[in-house]
């Protein structure tokens, strides 16, 4: 294949894979939609008591005969939601690495926004798979398969742009290390924020009426609580490394100066400013809980501001204008 | 006291203690200096640090973008005296954001400080002696057992120490006997060095502000350039630095070269470039080649030279009324956009009768619509073209007044004028050259050259912040990953039988795996059936646990 085929192949797989994430968010919609029939009694206190149970497709008191062919369905619809997100990420990492061999020399697929989203989408995947199992996260796939297929679609709709080789400013080892744990630090900063507005909607949500029985899907605000904390605990060494560390190194060797101020690099400071006030703030009393997601969540907004903003808003201003157009 | 858990802080209250007390200068002192070092200030702070660093990615500042500052400041006359009054033009150097991060770096010290001493008393301290209702704790695994107390206690410490616990050696009372362990006491160490960390990476960083600088220089391609502050175009340095003593470096630019995509559809993308220098690192020493090219810097003791940009010069020949060479050479253009297309300034202060001015493009692959007007197709010079606008009067360099050279004041200066009194436009490829009306001089377009930019620079104390913020980056793994636990065996003798209990507390938050952990020491103790495991769900413990 000539590295034409490759780009035209990646275009095509990108393509594929939005559809397969598409299919997944009705599968987990028909999932959702199942559950919501319940009958209200069994919901609530089971998922509670559950703890770390996921609680969407527990089964609970005596099967009646409509009652089990409901959890069936809610069962199988959202297996098949699982099943599809695996193909749809099998089918963007192959974008992702056809890409890669789509531009002469053959290089790091992230070299401008787009990249950047479709590698960025691939990590938020990746994460919910692979703790899928280990932290329940079942009652997340909706929402991971709409972020995710919502990011293609803007990647596809406003950032696309045919395969081509690095600028020369990009031309660097650094390229790989750098880019690659910022990647890995805002996936799980996105998982965490989803987390987060889960926690939060739990929070201070119904517990009764249809409102109630949708909150009861989720699991019990502890769990989420601290499965947010560990996913941001995770992405707020690796931010550290990729903003503070391989930033300023590959800064020093390419512009002549560590910290110069570029409003990326200010934006970054922030968002791991942010953050670490969430880490403080779980940890003091009249800020944990609450507060402390509210700041998990201005930490993602500045993270997005820092990738939109300053690259559309600043780009003329900003040192790394070359991630944009 | 709080119980410390992930950045929690023994030493800090959480609301900084209360209400002012009564007159005493000591006691409001005191008063003032914990609320300083409360963690609730600690966050304030922090988030108003962020909320500091905004403005500076939004305004213009004057220490990187000196131009766009000045242009900024025209285009809003009525705002800039007021931001200039609130430091805009330099946030990272204004009083209100030293101000903010001073504070911080105090409470920084204030909470690092009494906490140090703090760990290191808990370090000689032996983990407490076992509760008397083990039953009570997060996770609890009781189990019956034939074998003999000291039998029991005796693999109790084995399998706690291959737990890389720290084991206290066996308490007995009149009914029982039980060991404490505990383990990860580094969680609290890498919480310390974080802390420490982040000040040694600040000291790092003042360091080179105080003695570093930063110039910038444009080099014709051809031309030398040695390190002395009169050579740069723009230049800014620590306060502590003595500009008139830079680090001798001479080098000469011989050549450059750029290729660009020619082809596909991010055709002018530009594929590489370099420039190819000698240069000598001291006075007398021996001319050495360099291939000076992006993420490829110069790098000598004291002094980098880094390649940062490129553009077109070209070059003029200006014959005045007179009929005499008024001025010939390249003029630097500056780039405008990825095509290339350069704008520039000619400014010919000696012309007779009156001065010339001209401003206008250079485009390296000139092409025309009548849509677009002139613009460049490609960034190399396949098809070079100036395209200028022509003046005549006084260019206002006599008054003494700096002026850009990137910048033409036509204030005192009239425009050429064809006879039907359309702008007399210049457009020349070259080798060709033009008449201006009224005799007033020709002006003629003889070729061009390259010219590169250099950034010149030196920051000390790199190195120390590389390593601050390399240990941060340790600390805060330990703090955030080490999971510190307390476990507790205890056996007692009752019918002839040994009843063993195991507990286990997690002084981390982070419960996972604790139940776990509390029954693999069980069957470590016992090799046999658990009888009572008396936990609650892991969920709860962890709350309980940080509400103490």
């Amino acid at each position: 294949m000539s590295t034409a085929d490759f780009a035209a192949f990646s275009d095509r797989a990108v393509m594929f894979a939005g559809i397969v994430y598409a299919l997944a968010v009705l599968a987990h919609v028909v999932e959702w939609a199942s559950s919501l029939a319940r009958p209200v009694p069994h919901q609530e206190p089971a998922s509670q008591q559950q703890g770390a149970a996921g609680g969407v497709a527990v089964i609970q008191g005596p099967p009646e005969d409509a009652d089990s062919r409901r959890e069936l369905r809610i069962e199988t619809a959202g297996r098949i939601g699982v099943a599809l997100t695996v193909v749809a990420t099998a089918l963007l990492a192959a974008g992702v690495v056809t890409r890669s061999l789509g531009t002469n020399p053959w290089r790091v697929p992230w070299g401008n926004m787009y990249e950047f989203s479709l590698v960025g989408s691939l990590g938020v995947s990746l994460i919910y798979l692979a703790l899928l199992r280990r932290m329940q996260l079942r009652w997340m796939g909706l929402f991971v398969t709409s972020f995710v297929l919502v990011v293609l679609m803007l990647a596809n709709l406003t950032l696309q742009q045919a395969a081509g080789p690095l600028v020369p400013a990009l031309h660097s080892y650094w390229l790989v290390i750098h880019v690659g744990a910022a990647i890995t630090a805002s996936g799980a900063f996105a998982v965490g924020a989803l987390t987060s507005v889960v926690f939060l909607i739990k929070d201070r949500g119904p517990r009764t009426g249809a409102g109630g029985r949708l909150l009861a899907m989720f699991p019990p605000t502890d769990v989420l609580d601290r499965l947010a904390y560990r996913l941001h605990a995770v992405g707020f060494p690796i931010w550290t490394f990729a903003a503070l560390i391989a930033g300023p190194i590959w800064a020093d060797y390419a512009w002549g100066s560590y910290w110069n101020w570029d409003p990326k690099e200010v934006w970054a400071f922030i968002t791991w400013v942010v953050y670490a006030a969430y880490l403080h703030a779980r940890a003091t009393a009249g800020w944990r809980g609450r507060t402390a997601a509210y700041l998990a969540l201005l930490g993602f907004a500045t993270l997005l501001f820092n990738f939109v903003g300053i690259n559309f808003f600043f780009g003329a201003g900003s040192m790394h204008s070359y991630a944009g157009h | 006291m709080a119980t410390p858990t992930i950045f929690d802080e023994p030493t800090r209250t959480d609301d900084g203690g209360g209400r002012p007390p009564g007159l005493s200068i000591r006691e409001l002192g005191r008063w003032a200096w914990r609320q300083l070092t409360s963690m609730r200030t600690a966050l304030l702070l922090l988030l108003l640090l962020a909320l500091g660093s905004v403005p500076g990615s939004v305004v213009p500042q004057s220490n990187i973008a000196s131009n766009e500052v000045a242009r900024w400041k025209e285009q809003h006359l009525g705002l800039a005296p007021i931001y200039d009054k609130l430091g805009l033009f330099s946030v990272y150097d204004s009083p209100w954001f030293s101000a903010i991060y001073l504070l911080l770096m105090v409470s920084l010290v204030g909470c690092i400080v009494p906490r140090t001493f703090v760990y290191w008393r808990s370090l000689r301290a032996k983990p407490p002696a076992a509760p008397r209702n083990l039953g009570r704790l997060p996770a609890y695994v009781a189990v019956e057992s034939d074998e003999a107390p000291d039998v029991l206690l005796e693999r109790a410490t084995t399998a706690l120490r291959g737990r890389r616990y720290r084991v206290v050696p066996p308490v007995e009372t009149t009914a029982s006997t039980s060991v404490s362990a505990e383990r990860g006491r580094l969680r609290e160490a890498g919480n310390l060095l974080f802390h420490i960390s982040v000040i040694v990476v600040l000291v790092g960083f003042a360091w080179g502000q105080l003695l570093g600088y930063k110039g910038g220089t444009i080099v014709m391609v051809g031309n030398g350039f040695s390190n002395s502050v009169t050579q740069y175009d723009d230049f800014s340095a620590g306060s502590l630095l003595d500009p008139q003593n830079l680090p001798p470096l001479n080098l000469k630019v011989n050549d450059f070269h750029v290729r660009f995509l020619k082809s596909g559809p991010h055709r002018g993308q530009p594929v590489d470039f370099g420039a190819d220098i000698t240069y000598t690192p001291q006075p007398g020493a021996q001319r050495r080649p360099y291939q000076l090219a992006v993420n490829h810097p110069l790098v000598l003791n004291g002094v980098s030279v880094y390649l940062v940009g490129h553009g077109y010069a070209p070059i003029f020949t200006v014959k005045d009324g007179r009929g005499q060479v008024a001025y010939k050479g390249p003029v630097t253009f500056l780039p405008q956009d990825p095509s290339f297309a350069s704008f520039g300034v000619l400014k010919v202060p000696d012309a007779r009768p009156d001065q010339l001015g001209f401003e206008g493009m250079f485009f390296p692959t000139y092409a025309f619509t009548m849509k677009t007007g002139p613009f460049s197709v490609f960034p190399d010079a396949h098809n070079p073209v100036v395209s200028l606008l022509a003046y005549r009067g006084d260019l206002g360099m006599d008054t003494g007044a700096p002026q850009s050279v990137y910048d033409l004041d036509t204030s005192h200066m009239t425009k050429f004028k064809k006879a039907d009194g359309r702008d007399f436009r210049i457009d020349l490829s070259p080798g060709h050259q033009v008449r201006l009306p009224d005799g007033a001089g020709t002006v003629r377009f003889d070729g061009w050259q390259r010219w590169v930019k250099l950034q010149v620079s030196n920051s000390p104390g790199k190195g120390i912040a590389l390593a601050g913020v390399a240990l941060a980056l340790v600390g805060l793994m330990g703090s955030l990953f080490i999971r510190r636990r307390r476990a507790w065996v205890r056996v007692t003798r009752r019918d002839g039988r040994s009843y063993v209990e195991v507990a286990g507390l997690d002084r981390s938050g982070n419960t996972e795996g604790l139940l776990e952990e509390v029954q693999g020491l069980a069957a470590g103790v016992v090799p046999g059936h658990v009888v009572d495991t008396g936990s609650r769900p892991a969920s709860g413990g962890s709350a309980t646990e940080e509400e103490r």
